[in-house]
């Protein structure tokens, strides 16, 4: 079953680079926004994907099962802190976008960037 | 069977990210990053990460897609037309996509229990977590106390983030204080009837709820950082259904800004306290005499420090944003 | 006894995924938008009670059990609502129903 074993790290690549594409390509400032969260969340399904132990659980420790495999639990502290800081980050940006709204009138970043020139 | 599930949803988890990128209507975008933080949080279940999970349905779905309509309030809602294609960037991207695809079959299949990445710290944390901390959750465990520095980290950097939008979004005419005050006929949803009533009849079990998981840390999936997002959502709940003066008078700014430097100052505050007596910085075994119940302590003050500021955060960055939407 | 109830909770879960199904197919072939948020909303209510029925069955007497029974309650209260409010929404922000002529009142 290695295709099934595979394919979190192809759908991690698929939205990594879609991700990516949108911040580099679209004009729209919260268009790069949404695709800065999105990969994000792409790096946050590889790690969390590399936890997942064969045959293992939650990594709450049940004190009468002996034998019991645990996931990983480490990656799953990583990005429990990274979901939080992605939404901090999101949300100071989404504050920025704001105020360059309210002083260009526009988020399109080729408009702004003519306005900027004159 | 599960793993089918698994990839049907990842499948669809890329459907949706496509159509995110695609969609030329912001709002729909929006409403389609709620779904992806959804189909995330599923995915995460299915991988065994039951606090991820929580954390991203709780965060993702529930308070990134407020702040995202409150911005597109006050910005627009469409995004223009592009005539260009743009080749290079697609070929850039589509290059380096079937790169990575070609990396990861270097890696070890789905699940493999001899994988690297199973061999060093980890199965010192399951191990050690019993003898040490004597807590359930390996995760909390690792979180407050084996890691508590980057922990530590990371709650400065939400307060950063809190007190950075404050200061972009806040309105300067106070004779120098900072001021978010709303226009004082923000109305809210009070002539809709029927959502205020559900609405207000669902605020105290929320706000509950989020008691419950900040509390059961040690115990279930939980922490800090879940019970900050679920609080504040039962409370941002509350300011869309009774308008924002309502809701800045039954938790004020100033309450706020003490949530936000207060949860803050408790973490480092135990941190100094293990150093003071006798232990180093964050070191929770000197609590108290007996060093397990000194790690339980630990934990449960900085969990809540850390549920008190992302609390006071998520909501003086949604009253930022909708008290510059009443008054625009 | 067990197969009873196997029985039964298999019978709630195909009956409540099927409702589900068909509000996904309502949501995507009906010609309006409040046909459409009809066929979404009304299925959607009575199908997660289906499912979640059927999966309090197979909990059996434990504290699961009581938790699925509170979700229960709370998905009772908030779907017919969230319908309520987009519909309201719709009829506030001005969206008319096709089958009304231009000049008829409606809505």
């Amino acid at each position: 079953m290695e295709f099934l074993g595979l394919y979190n790290y192809w759908v991690f690549a698929v939205l990594l680079m879609t991700g990516l594409y949108a911040v580099m390509s679209k004009a729209n400032l919260i268009k790069k926004l949404i695709g800065m969260s999105i990969f994000q969340s792409a790096v946050f399904l590889l790690y969390i994907t590399m936890s997942k132990v064969e045959g293992g659980t939650a990594p709450i420790l049940q004190p009468d099962a002996v034998d019991q495999l645990y996931s990983n639990p480490l990656p799953q502290v990583l990005i429990l802190t990274a979901i939080v800081v992605g939404i901090a980050t999101l949300s100071l940006g989404l504050a920025i976008v704001v105020r360059i709204s309210e002083v260009y009138g526009t988020i399109e970043e080729d408009e702004i960037r003519e306005l900027d020139g004159e | 069977m599960i793993t089918l599930f698994g990839v049907f949803v990842s499948t669809l988890l890329v459907i949706t990210a496509i159509g995110m990128v695609r969609s030329q209507n912001l709002f729909g975008a929006v409403m389609l990053t709620g779904l992806f933080s959804l189909q995330m949080a599923v995915i995460f279940f299915i991988l065994d990460a039951a606090d991820v999970a929580l954390t991203e349905a709780a965060v993702g779905a529930g308070v990134a897609t407020v702040l995202l309509l409150s911005a597109l309030a006050l910005t627009s809602d469409e995004e223009a037309r592009r005539r260009r294609r743009r080749w290079v960037a697609m070929t850039v991207v589509s290059a380096t996509t079937l790169m990575v695809i070609y990396a990861t079959f270097d890696q070890p299949r789905l699940g493999d229990p001899e994988a690297p990445v199973h061999q060093h710290v980890a199965p010192w944390y399951l191990a050690e977590t019993p003898r040490l901390i004597d807590v359930p959750n390996v995760v909390t465990a690792v979180l407050a106390s084996f890691r508590g520095y980057d922990t530590l980290g990371e709650l400065f950097v939400i307060f950063t983030a809190g007190i950075g939008v404050m200061f972009i979004l806040a309105d300067g005419r106070e004779k120098g204080r900072l001021s978010l005050l709303p226009s004082p006929d923000a109305q809210g949803l009070r002539h809709h009837l029927v959502p205020r009533v559900v609405g207000r009849l669902l605020v105290p079990f929320i706000v509950l709820f989020g008691l419950y998981v900040q509390f059961h840390a040690d115990f279930g999936p939980g922490g800090g950082f879940q019970a900050g997002a679920l609080i504040s959502a039962g409370m941002i709940l509350y300011a869309l259904l009774e308008g924002e003066s309502a809701a800045l008078r039954a938790v004020s700014f100033q309450a706020l800004a003490g949530m936000i430097a207060g949860g803050a100052f408790l973490f480092v505050a135990v941190g100094v306290a293990g150093m003071m007596l006798g232990g180093h910085f964050l070191d929770y075994s000197v609590l108290s005499s007996d060093p397990v119940v000194g790690q339980h302590l630990g934990i449960f003050l900085v969990e809540l420090g850390v549920g008190i500021t992302v609390t006071g955060v998520l909501l003086t960055i949604f009253h930022a944003l909708s008290a510059r939407v009443q008054r625009s | 006894m067990d197969a009873g109830l196997d029985v039964a909770s298999w019978i709630l879960l195909v009956a409540g995924g099927g409702f589900i199904f068909v509000g996904g197919l309502g949501a995507l072939r009906m010609p309006d938008f409040y046909t459409r948020m009809h066929a979404a909303s009304l299925t959607d209510t009575l199908g997660t009670i289906l499912v979640l029925s059927g999966v309090i069955l197979q909990a059996g007497w434990s504290l699961a059990a009581v938790k699925l029974a509170a979700i229960m309650v709370f998905l009772l209260l908030t779907c017919p609502t969230a319908a309520y409010a987009l519909a309201n929404a719709a009829r506030l922000a001005g969206q008319r129903p096709q089958g009304l002529a231009r000049h008829q009142k409606g809505c």
